[in-house]
């Protein structure tokens, strides 16, 4: 009874504000959907940063990307493995629940369930524990300097709706498993879910008991989403969208060409990269033993390539060519490891003949046409410049849905790959998933066989390495040793680029999420 | 007859099941969903671990048997990427494609049956062969140029019409239609349009072909040698005669204009059927995918079926023959 | 009026000059395609051979252009010119291969079908009807599909073409298969028939001495039909992603590619392929309806 009287009175709130208030709407599009409302039932970046706007963390990420108190207004380890977090005091869910210490416990207990979708990302943590209304502790496998990165993507969910709706185990779109939670979003953030349809669309109305103060002037959002970049530019252009995100780097001039509508940009986490492959043969020489096994033929795969070429001609003079694996905001970068090998295709053919090959020889270049910006034109393009030094290059491009499963299957020699340290934004995610051998654990993405000792050692070292600052040397090492021998040939750093009416003002983050809490409309 | 009756519907199962399997089969084999669902940094083992969750690693027969026996208790599974039953999903997108088809449909009879006839009473006078022009450079140009080019004039350019989606729908129970709104039937005219486009042509040509060959007949001649008005025999004795097998046909054909919507809406964004399924596809969403194969299936059995029982009936010497 | 439409006055005098244009349109595009090897300025196939630094040129006739690439250049810096005639020179193999191996299987099974009717047509006629409740575009991610999961590479440059004929001689085939049952049906009703029989002649000699020569008519026009869909369809399926790699185009993955910069005011990469495929199809186009007027039988879809 309470609850609906507290409903009608928001909604008779909300039509007085409709009045009063004038109404600000953000319309705008993305190529992939929200897949699902329960935060713990997948792993996919795109939903996590449209859920933020429906919850809050214990810690977020600010405007600059650092970490910033949400829920929890203070923390601090209490043991190695232990952590003390102090929560807010008045914040409230949607419903109108209050927050408190239950909420993160039943929140934490629903996401480390063994069935849960997301419990891989949040792997070290054991569990939390209340104690008291406003204070909570985090238990971790040994020292764990991550934690608090790993926290941002964990959002807080209301307690007593769960338990009314029957929603307290976890949803997993792997395994088909839905609850309430999956088509109904209640949390403490900035917006609420008006309605929920997907692929026709999402609409967010704004939450006017939100416990920080709005640095956006938003009173709605209407998501659509538009898979055709085409459909979605031209819907942009005739005034039916206020925001595309992305937009298509090949139609960012005739946008900013045309009256009213402006292009934003800013260079993105996400490196672009070759995988090496170190295996004892190629696929495209069977019976022979694998040339790229040697450092100066790898060298001279790296110098064949003209880098400013496909920057200029294929990204629009947009990406950021690069020497290392990671991005220059993220933990691990270094101003010297950021060195290309030139472009020099003479040394690269000296290169060859001294190891052995002065006529070439035969690789094959797999690469998805739908994953990263202009993918297909990038490895057209390698492949004609290794083509020219000798390399003779068999191209092969293909959709996402099979390309990922076929590089799992170690089923390509060199393949193309992108890799934006998400969700911790660390350089350690590279060490782990990329560098390491495929063992214990380790090397999750490592399709070319890499296995180096040295490498193996140092990731894990830095896994416990409590002390900020020689966590950053290891990674740094690891990342030389990697840039030396040429573990990977990094392509490009990916440029993000968006679209906007006149008048809207949107904030863009390198980790490509979209947060339109700091975003305003005129 | 009741002979006739049930081993058509026999054999219509019999392809049903057939339907099943190469569905089944061939989306098993056209993409891995563990790879479009497992975290960009899983580990081999959780890679596996989820494997066995879906069930995919298990042999393709105990698999297909499952999917069996799922589908005829009419339950298709969770849609991977939606995680929505997906029957649901389907029965949410139905009136978005049937809604362009029957645009579509309309659209094209009602313009080609005019422009057929009009080319079969005058063949050679300057507007059908006109018409006769047009038409030819009209199912010479894909679908997806003219949906595109659409697009730029009327949408871009002139600022006429939405570029994509449905507009403003109205629930009608668990219907939503497009009818009933002025952004909604405007959003439906350009996807109503480049669909069309594909019928027409069809429509015309039929209707053309038809209106020659019974203008053609011996009835007709005696109906002119008796001196009935022109208008007569033209409309009311040979149209008539000619619409039979275009009504028949445009049957017929709404099958494939559902699954030929796939390009249209692909190219429009409209939230039919057609672009579940390329979404589904991209996604290597298994369940959707084999409901949509079946969905289409069981829709071209069921017309072709009535259509065989409807000759049967009509057409004694075909009874006699499929008996 | 209408005697000038009948057949037999066209007969007489031949195909009009609108015909004959087209067919000779058609001959000399087909001939361009087929030379491409020896006409073309420059070798798109060969990777080596093109220069990123030359992407995206404007066509010689423009003010920005350059002489050495009369159409311009695509995003790779290939030579526009060679590589639409490359391009059509797939198109028109795949659309050729596909209406061959359609119409090859078709006409045995129309055959078969219309001349033992019972089990035999119930059967294959079934079969056709599964086929079509398979879109052309369905099929090919079937087919490409499987084959992927069979041998890994099959979306290569040596397999794509063989896959794509496969995928739409798939679907195409049961409509040379309907028409040929139902003229075979007929002409199994007529007293030739019937007296061929009474006198023994093996079933086979009848089918393809006697009823294969009266069917054969129609199935040369649904061939040239055919072959424009098959063109389309290929076009199509590369447009979708599922068809021909970028490396080795057909006039379809040339629009596609280009279709992402018609936007940005690159127009050239996508016309000129889309003026090439719509030439060559409206061509053959018009005479395989000439064809169908001429013979004038009664292509229906109904059986």
């Amino acid at each position: 009874m309470k609850t609906k009287l507290v409903a009608c009175l928001s909604v008779a709130v909300g039509a007085l504000m409709g009045v009063s208030a004038e109404a600000k709407t953000l319309r705008w599009s993305s190529p992939t959907d929200i897949t699902t409302l329960d935060p713990y039932a997948h792993t996919e970046s795109f939903t996590t940063s449209m859920l933020h706007h429906v919850f809050d963390p214990l810690v977020r990420r600010n405007r600059n990307l650092e970490l910033e108190p949400a829920l929890a207004v203070s923390w601090k380890n209490v043991a190695p493995d232990t952590w003390r977090f102090e929560l807010r005091k008045g914040v409230k869910f949607h419903n109108g629940d209050a927050f408190t210490a239950d909420d993160v416990v039943a929140s934490f207990d629903r996401l480390l369930d063994p069935t849960s979708r997301a419990r891989g990302n949040v792997a070290t943590i054991v569990k939390a524990v209340k104690v008291d209304d406003y204070t909570v502790d985090i238990m971790t496998q040994g020292p764990y300097p991550l934690l608090l990165n790993d926290l941002a993507g964990v959002y807080i969910m209301d307690k007593k709706w769960m338990q009314a709706n029957n929603a307290l185990k976890p949803g997993n779109i792997a395994t088909g498993v839905t609850t309430a939670a999956s088509t109904t979003a209640v949390g403490t953030g900035p917006f609420k879910i008006e309605s929920y349809k997907p692929d026709a669309g999402t609409n967010f109305v704004v939450n006017t008991d939100w416990w920080d103060k709005p640095q956006h002037n938003l009173t709605r959002i209407e998501f659509k989403p538009v898979k055709s970049d085409a459909t979605r530019v031209a819907a942009l252009l005739s005034g039916e969208l206020d925001l595309i995100a992305p937009a298509p780097l090949q139609d960012l001039q005739r946008i900013s060409a045309a009256p009213g509508f402006k292009v934003v940009e800013e260079p993105s986490l996400r490196l672009i990269m070759l995988t090496v492959p170190f295996r004892p043969e190629l696929k495209a020489m069977p019976g022979q033993k694998n040339p790229m096994l040697d450092l100066k033929v790898r060298q001279a795969m790296w110098h064949a390539i003209d880098f400013e070429a496909i920057k200029k001609r294929v990204m629009r003079d947009k990406s950021r060519n690069t020497g290392t694996l990671v991005a220059p905001p993220v933990p691990g970068y270094s101003k010297d490891n950021d060195q290309p090998f030139g472009y020099d295709p003479e040394k690269a053919k000296k290169l060859l003949a001294e190891a052995g090959y002065p006529n070439g020889f035969k690789t094959k270049l797999n690469c998805p046409n739908d994953r990263y910006i202009n993918d297909e034109q990038t490895c057209v393009a390698i492949a004609s410049m290794w083509t020219k030094v000798g390399i003779q290059t068999d191209l092969q491009t293909e959709s996402r849905a099979t390309y990922f499963p076929r590089q799992d299957r170690f089923e390509f020699d060199v393949s193309m790959v992108g890799w934006a340290t998400l969700p911790p934004m660390d350089g350690f995610s590279v060490l782990a998933s990329l560098l390491a051998e495929q063992k214990e654990g380790y090397g999750g993405s490592n399709s070319g066989g890499l296995a180096n000792p040295q490498i193996d050692a140092l990731t894990r070292k830095a896994a416990v390495e409590m002390d900020e600052t020689k966590r950053r040397a290891m990674l740094v090492e690891t990342l030389k040793i990697a840039r030396d021998s040429v573990a990977y040939i990094p392509i490009h750093q990916q440029p993000l680029a968006w679209a906007v009416r006149d008048g809207v003002d949107v904030p863009q983050f390198a980790d490509e999420y979209v947060r339109l809490w700091f975003a305003n409309v005129k | 007859m009741l002979k006739v009756l049930l081993s058509r519907l026999g054999q219509a199962a019999l392809v049903m099941l057939v339907v099943s399997a190469v569905s089944f089969v061939m989306f098993r084999y056209v993409g891995d969903p563990v790879a479009s669902m497992a975290r960009e940094n899983a580990s081999v083992e959780e890679k596996a671990e989820l494997r066995r969750t879906l069930g995919i690693d298990q042999p393709v027969v105990v698999q297909y048997g499952r999917f069996l026996a799922r589908t005829l208790s009419g339950d298709l599974g969770i849609s991977f990427r939606n995680q929505r039953p997906v029957t649901q999903l389907i029965a949410e997108r139905l009136p978005a494609t049937l809604e362009l088809v029957i645009i579509a449909t309309i659209l094209s009879l009602s313009l080609g049956i005019p422009l057929g006839v009009l080319c079969a009473l005058k063949p050679n006078g300057v507007a059908a062969r006109l018409v006769q022009a047009l038409s030819l450079i009209g199912i010479s140009t894909p679908t997806f140029v003219t949906g595109i080019v659409l697009i730029l004039v009327f949408a871009v350019t002139l600022g006429w019409l939405p570029s994509f989606g449905r507009g403003q729908v109205v629930e009608l129970g668990w219907w939503s239609t497009g009818f009933l709104t002025w952004s909604g039937l405007k959003s439906l005219l350009l996807p109503g349009i480049t669909l069309a486009l594909y019928q027409l042509t069809l429509i015309m040509r039929l209707v053309r072909a038809e209106m020659i060959d019974v203008l053609s007949s011996d009835y007709i001649r005696f109906a002119k040698a008796r001196g009935l008005p022109t208008r007569y025999i033209h409309f009311r004795l040979a149209l008539r005669n000619a619409l039979m097998p275009v009504i028949t046909v445009t049957g017929l054909q709404i099958g494939s204009l559902i699954a030929f919507a796939i390009i249209t809406e692909t190219v429009f964004q409209w939230p039919g059927m057609g672009l579940l399924f390329i979404q589904a596809v991209s996604f290597v969403d298994i369940p959707v995918m084999a409901a949509y194969l079946l969905f289409v299936g069981l829709l071209f059995v069921i017309i072709n079926t009535v259509v065989d029982i409807l000759y049967a009936v009509v057409d004694p010497r075909l009874r006699a023959r499929s008996a | 009026m209408k005697t000038l439409a009948s057949p037999g006055l066209i007969t007489r005098i031949g195909a009009p000059i609108s015909v004959l244009a087209a067919a000779a349109l058609a001959l000399i595009i087909v001939a361009c395609a087929l030379l491409a090897s020896w006409i073309a300025p420059y070798d798109p196939t060969n990777l080596a051979s093109f220069d990123l630094m030359n992407a995206e040129l404007p066509p010689a006739f423009t003010a920005d252009g350059d002489a050495h690439f009369l159409l311009g250049t695509d995003n790779q810096g290939r030579d526009l010119l060679s590589t639409m005639l490359y391009g059509a020179r797939v198109s028109i193999m795949i659309g050729g291969g596909a209406v061959l191996v359609a119409a090859t299987l078709g006409v045995m099974l129309g055959l078969l079908a219309g001349y033992f009717g019972g089990k035999v047509d119930a059967l294959i006629m079934r079969i056709g009807d599964v086929i079509l409740s398979f879109p052309t575009i369905l099929l090919a991610l079937l087919v490409s599909g499987v084959a992927r999961a069979v041998f890994p590479g099959a979306a290569t440059a040596e397999w794509a073409p063989i896959i794509l004929i496969c995928a739409i001689a798939t679907n195409e085939w049961v409509q040379y298969a309907r028409t040929v049952r139902a003229a075979t049906m007929v002409e199994t009703a007529k007293d030739y028939v019937r007296a061929a029989k009474v006198i023994g002649l093996p079933s086979r000699r009848i089918m393809l001495r006697h009823i294969l020569p009266n069917v054969m008519s129609p199935v040369l026009v649904i061939s040239t039909i055919n072959l424009a869909a098959a063109v389309l369809t290929e076009a199509t399926l590369s447009f979708l992603g599922v068809g021909m790699p970028p490396t080795y185009p057909s006039l379809g993955t040339l629009i596609r590619i280009g279709n992402e910069f018609v936007f940005s005011g690159i127009w050239w990469i996508a016309l000129f392929p889309a003026l090439a495929l719509v030439i060559l199809v409206l061509a053959v186009n018009i005479v395989g309806d000439w064809l169908r007027d001429r013979f004038n039988p009664k292509l229906r879809v109904k059986r």
